[in-house]
């Protein structure tokens, strides 16, 4: 992964410098709260419900075991003992006192960490696949370019007051885990006939109140090229995005209103004008930074696909996590671990200092030090070999770690909502726990289901893109949720239809229920819930929810 | 007023650590909800102006007025937000 070196970690300390200044001022009270906020914003710092909340950036899900360990120290030292994993692979941590920040930040520089990027009208994180470099389908290693746009767009002059924030991500295998499509600019890693690299370039994605699927702005942009390109997109957003209404200043409200083909040709215009020269990306400087993602030095592991087959005959709960939470690597012998952070009835996403802990420990031991977080809030260990899963296992149900659910029902998305975000309209984590528990034991039946859920509009839990989407919203004091369906963030990506009045939140487990059922019996062969939506419709779908009881 | 009537409070977030707090009158803030100091509706204005008089740091970020009832010893706030704001997440953690 990449390195910080003399001139990042110099940054770093200056930055927290500067923030250890500004906090001190405001706590003197030279700075009024007005002043403050957009700087507190810049280093990740929001106020929520019951306290500060820090938002770490965590680029593109890359993370050390040094830098899991900083996390839980600041978990245990600065916080209620556990951080919350999101959908933009970050990590939040909801009780954090402003007096302490200087001191969390100074910390977290030491690690390589910040939070910057991960608020404001700027860039936030840029994020990917989290089996990057790893899945033995990619083009290349995403990570390589994230890092490269990272550092072109982190302070970048011209960009750092965007109409509103700005967020990439970047795919590099045909089954797309980077949900770009609903991104405002979503990079996919293709090749050319020549078999040169470069990016199908996709704008205008997003969900929020206005969800709309990203539209292909360019086929195909060579690497060269790309930091260019990217140029005279953010060029064109930033002189004609809206800035008079914060409902309407993503990019994807200038796209819709001038129509994609008005978009190419600003931008295209705007390409063909500028001097490339200092843009240009080197073959060498792609190089260089790929060395800083090489793989690392895998052992032999001709013989560890019979040990594996071994140890799936001999345990059953073994086995089950196995089929759900092992992915194919690259390298023969060797798996991709998802560790599920969606213990049923526990809030998605969380995980306590001490597993943290744990996982910092497992990945020295079994992972080359290295962690992924995933969009989805779950955490990847990239690099195990198969003879150690089960050892591996063992001590991650320990833990509480070794949920068998990835894919299925009780992998549910959910943000904090209004148990915490000041924000939301609604709770998401108590809705998530029940339904959760509610589909336990009949989850293997129903087999691949997305349910995501938001406590707002603002749609962090990716309602939108669920197979099942639930918007909690407010009516006359009661919390109630609106359902939508048929939504999918993948190559097939799709925006959930709202299926018909929302219902009570003591009647979303029923409706969960009636919609689940409804799928089972239509479905044909071995289609998924999308597949069965976008062949039936929605019509079976609204008469089992609604029918007269 | 008779117990169970909306009446009017101040609440904030603590500068400091971002903790909920309550105007109590007379300059001061409290952590505890039961300490507010609850006005009719009409006196608002007033009780936020008051909440709002001072040389900066000012104690409470983000003053506002919220509506809730006085019942017995307790005080309840209206709307869920705000009860989840006095009363704490309704979810156990790790």
């Amino acid at each position: 992964m990449y390195r910080y070196d003399e001139f990042d970690r110099r940054f770093l300390e200056q930055r927290v410098a500067q923030y250890r200044g500004q906090v001190a001022r405001r706590l003197a009270g030279q700075l009024s709260e007005d002043e403050f906020r957009p700087l507190r914003l810049m280093n990740g710092l929001y106020l929520q419900l019951h306290a500060y909340m820090f938002r770490i950036s965590i680029p593109y899900g890359t993370l050390s075991s040094d830098q899991l360990r900083g996390l839980a120290h600041i978990a245990r030292a600065y916080d209620k003992g556990y951080g919350h994993f999101t959908t933009r692979q970050n990590i939040q941590f909801n009780w954090i006192k402003l007096e302490q920040t200087p001191d969390i930040l100074a910390h977290l520089a030491t690690v390589e960490m910040h939070g910057i990027q991960t608020s404001g009208n700027s860039f936030r994180n840029i994020t990917t696949d989290p089996f990057a470099g790893v899945a033995g389908d990619e083009i290349a290693d995403p990570r390589i370019y994230c890092e490269i746009i990272r550092q072109w767009a982190a302070l970048h002059p011209e960009f750092s007051f965007l109409p509103r924030k700005f967020k990439i991500a970047v795919a590099a295998t045909e089954h797309d885990r980077a949900a770009v499509k609903v991104h405002d600019l979503g990079l996919h890693l293709r090749r050319d006939k020549a078999g040169t690299i470069g990016f199908e370039v996709m704008v205008g994605g997003g969900l929020g109140r206005t969800p709309l699927l990203a539209q292909s702005l360019r086929d195909f942009v060579p690497e060269v090229e790309l930091l260019a390109y990217l140029e005279s997109v953010l060029r064109v957003y930033n002189e004609f995005g809206r800035r008079d209404n914060m409902y309407k200043a993503r990019i994807k409200i200038l796209v819709q209103s001038l129509g994609i083909a008005k978009m190419r040709q600003a931008v295209e215009a705007d390409f063909a004008a500028t001097d490339k020269r200092d843009l240009l990306l080197a073959p060498e400087t792609v190089a260089a930074m790929a060395r800083q993602f090489a793989s690392p030095p895998y052992e032999d592991a001709a013989g560890d696909a019979e040990i594996l087959k071994r140890d799936i005959a001999a345990d059953p709960a073994f086995a089950r996590w196995v089929k759900y939470n092992i992915h194919p690597h690259k390298q023969p012998g060797h798996a991709i671990v998802t560790i599920s952070l969606k213990p049923v009835g526990r809030p998605p996403g969380d995980c306590s200092a001490a597993q943290m802990e744990l996982i910092a420990k497992l990945a020295d031991e079994l992972s080359f030090g290295e962690i992924r977080v995933t969009h989805t809030q779950n955490l990847v260990l990239p690099h195990l070999r198969q003879k150690d899963l089960r050892r591996l296992w063992r001590q991650l149900d320990a833990a509480g770690l070794a949920s068998a659910n990835i894919g299925l029902a009780s992998d549910i998305i959910a943000c904090p909502g209004l148990d915490y975000c000041g924000l939301a309209t609604a709770r998401s984590i108590p809705v998530a726990q029940r339904l959760a528990t509610h589909l336990a034991g009949r989850e293997e039946a129903i087999g691949s289901l997305s349910i995501k859920i938001s406590g707002c509009i603002n749609a962090c839990g990716h309602h939108h893109v669920g197979n099942i989407g639930l918007l909690g919203v407010e009516k006359n004091g009661e919390e109630v949720y609106q359902i939508t369906l048929g939504g999918n963030d993948d190559e097939h990506a799709s925006i959930g239809a709202i299926i018909g009045p929302a219902v009570p939140v003591a009647e979303v487990e029923q409706a969960v229920d009636m919609l689940i059922a409804t799928y089972l019996g239509l479905k044909q062969g071995d289609e998924r819930f999308p597949e069965t939506f976008r062949r039936v419709g929605m019509s079976p779908f609204k008469e089992a929810l609604y029918a007269p009881r | 007023m008779a117990s169970g009537e909306p009446q009017t409070l101040v609440t904030g977030n603590r500068l400091i650590d971002g903790a909920v707090i309550y105007f109590t009158g007379d300059s001061g803030w409290a952590r505890d909800i039961s300490e507010a100091k609850l006005v009719d509706a009409e006196a608002g204005a007033a009780l936020l102006a008051e909440a709002q008089a001072g040389k900066p740091p000012l104690p409470a970020i983000g003053a506002e007025l919220i509506e809730a009832i006085r019942d017995g010893g307790r005080v309840v706030p209206v709307s869920l937000r705000e009860r989840i704001r006095a009363f704490g997440p309704t979810v156990a953690h790790s």
